[in-house]
């Protein structure tokens, strides 16, 4: 294995890990601030890609497409967030778990209804087209530099908001106690929908700057919902820190290990063998690191409860 | 002085700054009740869930005939004989108050294992069960749902459950909360007898059947045991006085 | 007898008698669907021991409904090639018999229920539900690129599989299999509830520290609530391959567990028959709206969000009034 290849694949676990956080912030923030477990976040996910691919096909602009991501998938969640969402924090999670799954199916049946069956296509803009060289002469795509980019700002940002802004403020008193902040006279419900339409336009916008490198359909959100929930595991329930982290290991462990898993194999075994056992491994591999996590942490790396 | 029974050695618990245990040493002798008072916040209930199980003391250690129950949870504790009622009721309350206390005739007879023979026909557990249920008065109430009952009705079966377990020590939180006055001087009576069965570590706010039945007392006061007496002597006591029973007579 | 009972009854007579009409109208697809009705049924029974009595929301069932299905697929393709399984240390051959498959197929269940039980039961509420979520997916994933046994494709097996003294290619007999299964399974699960493990499993579910007070291990029951409950679903998993000639990892995709839960909720949770009853709704919507619209989820959907929104108990809830779920 070459260094220059092992770097571009380093990058690469952390352009999917930075997107990996946009979805888990949102899921974390909602479970820790309401106690609600949301299956149709991939859905949101979904919206985003969507609402972006068609802007981008009428407009042309990247821009805009990005900023209908956020907004469509902002809009879809506060949508949903009043319309059914709010009948479900006092309910036992087999209630969230079944009424967001039913959100799941119309969400992607009315998408498919919508658009089609067959995929959409979000080009690349050109100014971050093609590749660009990195120190040590390695090429990088330009596209995924600026993902990894925005994903870090997006960190950033979200850990301001939630430290030093006056929402922030009311989110972290809704973590420790939602009894308290009614009485302090925020207004809780509202509270309610800014945080699920803010991770909901977070997961929108995950879902539109993947859906440029991969293609845009039905269907695209469940598999990365997963993988926010084997983040939050790791990382722990409410912890916006425990995602990132969370978020950058499963990034890093999915991407190297399907490139160093098979390798390592075929240091003992015949080559068709090693594949075969490398690559099994490797789609298992985020799983087999939850467990070890689980094991000794059941709560996660970061979760107090 | 015989051997105690239960015995804590410097327990300590701290959430965050807050001392809610602070160096707890107390025991329980064979047939005493030993009475656990204090104001509200002093941890009383923190103390029980340490001796109980669920709640690991930071340091300090609790022995439970001679042996070191520390480390063990709350299941192998109950198992060795500590019967603990709760102060917010802990049932089933889609049960019947029959099936709560066949649940604890069942845990007491250690036949969970099984599969396939109707448990609700089980001549023995039913026996045991039903004849908690007589001792604190709720035979009559056997069929009726657990969330239908009153708190008070909750707390003695909360007390049935903890009989059905035939148990070697009782610790037992608030169970006169909420039973009236009729209902606490019937609970006091029984109790009174039950500690010959096995002692009990009573926590309790009913200053009346507290100074009826406990042979000694500690008072809690921020954590901390102030004094361990007799009711004349915790009644003489002018620390007590100042710190809790003062209050009392101000309110 | 009460209203549930009589709604009990009406249920479990409507396979047969279903089955029984499709029969004399010569209608072969309709005692198909009351095949899959009964085996999908089956499979949420499975689901409800660790759903509905031991309150365990686990969202990873199909990796059991999967993993009954391949020990179909992967012993019925070795007899159909005279490949055997496995030649050292001992020689394992593959085996058309039904009886033998379902055996390791809940072998198997019950292994990998406890496997991921051990592991999921750690926790509880919303982390469980993550987890077992996760671990199916993982099954999933490992089955698509597995490349021994058809990968993502699949595998077809081209005859079904025997069963001593019934021709199991005749759509009657083999519904009257899983018929039969399914009826043993319900019967069992009724004495599985009565029992005291089913009352201290269902206490366990209601107050945790109740259980753990009268020195019983929610931990233990838990788990062996788990692996009965893997065990069963395996079992439906083998006869689902079965009955279809084809296993895929769709098996063991998330949307499988989903819809096995769904069998649960529409039936009416904490209810013997719920999967019974939501199993054949199930399959009755995705014939009567699947042939009105290609985007019946749609409407399977939103029924499904009513449903919990606003009508807790399910179809025998509705049915039965407000009558108590439990004796």
């Amino acid at each position: 294995m070459s260094t220059i290849l092992l770097i571009e694949q380093v990058l690469n676990g952390l352009q999917s890990g930075v997107m990996l956080f946009l979805m888990a912030a949102g899921l974390t923030l909602i479970f820790g601030v309401m106690g609600l477990i949301n299956l149709a976040h991939g859905s949101l996910y979904m919206v985003g890609a969507f609402a972006a691919a068609a802007v981008a096909g009428a407009t042309g602009s990247f821009v805009l497409a990005l900023i209908a991501s956020l907004v469509a998938a902002a809009a879809a969640g506060a949508v949903v967030e009043l319309t059914v969402i709010r009948r479900l924090y006092d309910r036992d999670h087999l209630d969230q778990v079944l009424a967001t799954f039913a959100l799941i199916l119309i969400f992607s049946e009315g998408t498919r209804w919508i658009f089609g069956s067959f995929p959409l296509f979000l080009d690349i803009p050109d100014a971050l087209a093609g590749p660009v060289m990195l120190p040590g002469g390695i090429q990088y795509p330009l596209y995924r530099l600026v993902i990894i980019g925005v994903g870090l700002v997006v960190a950033i940002g979200l850990f301001q908001l939630i430290a030093r802004t006056r929402i922030g403020i009311r989110i972290r008193a809704g973590e420790s106690d939602r009894e308290m902040i009614a009485a302090l006279g925020v207004d809780i419900s509202k509270l309610y929908t800014i945080v699920f339409a803010l991770g909901a336009a977070l997961a929108g916008l995950a879902g539109a700057l993947v859906g440029a490198i991969q293609s845009v359909q039905v269907g695209m959100g469940e598999p990365v919902l997963i993988l926010a929930f084997v983040v939050i595991v790791i990382g722990g329930i409410g912890s916006i820190k425990g995602a990132l982290v969370g978020a950058l290991l499963v990034g890093l462990t999915d991407t190297l290990g399907g490139v160093l898993l098979p390798g390592f194999f075929a240091t003992f075994m015949e080559p068709s063998a090693a594949t075969a056992v490398g690559s099994s491994l490797a789609s298992m591999s985020i799983y087999i690191l939850m467990a070890g996590v689980l094991l000794f942490r059941p709560t996660g790396l970061y979760g107090g409860r | 002085m015989t051997e105690p029974l239960l015995r804590t050695k410097g327990l300590n618990k701290a959430f965050g700054a807050l001392q809610a245990t602070d160096n707890v040493s107390l025991t329980l002798q064979p047939g005493e009740i030993h009475a656990l008072i204090g104001p509200n916040g002093a941890g009383k209930s923190t103390l029980i869930k340490q001796i109980a199980g669920g709640l690991a003391p930071d340091t300090g250690q609790i022995f439970f005939d001679g042996q070191d129950i520390t480390g063990l949870s709350t299941v192998a504790r109950a198992r060795a004989g500590l019967g603990r009622t709760f102060q917010i009721s802990a049932l089933a309350m889609e049960y019947t108050v029959l099936q709560n206390a066949m649940l604890g005739a069942l845990g007491q007879a250690g036949t969970v294992w099984r599969f396939f023979r109707p448990v609700m026909q089980d001549a023995a557990l039913r026996g045991a069960a039903q004849n908690a249920l007589e001792r604190v008065g709720l035979a009559g109430l056997a069929t009726r749902r657990t969330a239908e009952l009153s708190h008070g009705q909750r707390r003695l079966l909360e007390v049935a459950v903890a009989l059905t377990l035939k148990p070697r020590a009782f610790l037992m939180d608030e169970p006169m909360a909420g039973l009236g006055t009729d209902g606490s001087q019937a609970l006091t009576a029984f109790l009174d007898q039950l500690r010959t069965e096995a002692p009990i570590l009573l926590v309790e706010h009913d200053m009346d059947a507290v100074f009826a039945l406990a042979d000694r007392i500690s008072v809690l006061v921020y954590g901390r045991i102030i004094a361990t007496g007799t009711a004349a002597e915790i009644r003489a006591d002018a620390q007590v006085r100042e710190a809790y029973l003062g209050q009392e007579e101000g309110a | 007898m009460s209203r549930t009972g009589l709604i009990n009854l009406a249920l479990f007579a409507m396979l047969p008698l279903t089955a029984g009409a499709a029969l004399m109208l010569d209608e072969p697809f309709i005692i198909t669907l009351a095949t899959k009705v009964a085996i999908l049924a089956l499979a949420g029974v499975g689901l409800n021991i660790a759903l509905g009595l031991g309150g365990l929301v686990s969202l990873g069932h199909a990796a059991f409904f999967g993993i009954g299905g391949y020990a179909m697929g992967i012993l019925a393709s070795h007899a159909q090639s005279f490949v055997p399984l496995m030649e050292t240390p001992f020689l394992i051959e593959g085996t058309r018999s039904m009886p033998v498959i379902w055996l390791v197929a809940v072998i198997a269940g019950a292994l990998a229920a406890l496997a991921i039980g051990a592991l999921s039961l750690r926790t509880t509420g919303v982390y469980f539900i993550m987890i077992t979520l996760a671990f199916g997916q993982m099954l999933y994933y490992f089955a698509i690129s597995w490349p021994a046994y058809g990968g993502e494709d699949g595998l077809s097996i081209y005859v079904r599989n025997g069963f001593p003294g019934l021709n199991t290619l005749d759509p009657i007999q083999f519904f009257g299999i899983a018929f039969v299964i399914l009826a043993l399974a319900l019967w069992g699960a009724g004495r599985l509830a009565a029992s005291p493990f089913g009352l201290a499993l269902s206490a366990a579910r209601q107050n945790e520290a109740r259980v753990e007070t009268v020195g019983l291990s929610p931990y233990r029951l838990r788990l062996l609530a788990f692996v009965i409950s893997g065990a069963v679903t395996a079992l439906a998993g083998a006869l689902f391959a079965d009955l279809n000639r084809f296993v895929s990892p769709t098996m063991l995709s998330w949307q499988m567990s989903g819809e096995i839960m769904i069998f649960i909720i529409l039936g009416g949770v904490g209810r013997l028959y719920g999967p019974v009853a939501g199993a054949a709704l199930f399959i009755l919507l995705e014939h009567v709206l699947g042939g009105l619209s290609d985007f019946w989820h749609v409407y399977l959907g939103l029924l499904l969000l009513l449903v919990v929104l606003f009508a807790r108990g399910g179809i025998i809830g509705a049915l039965a009034g407000r009558e108590v779920a439990h004796d």
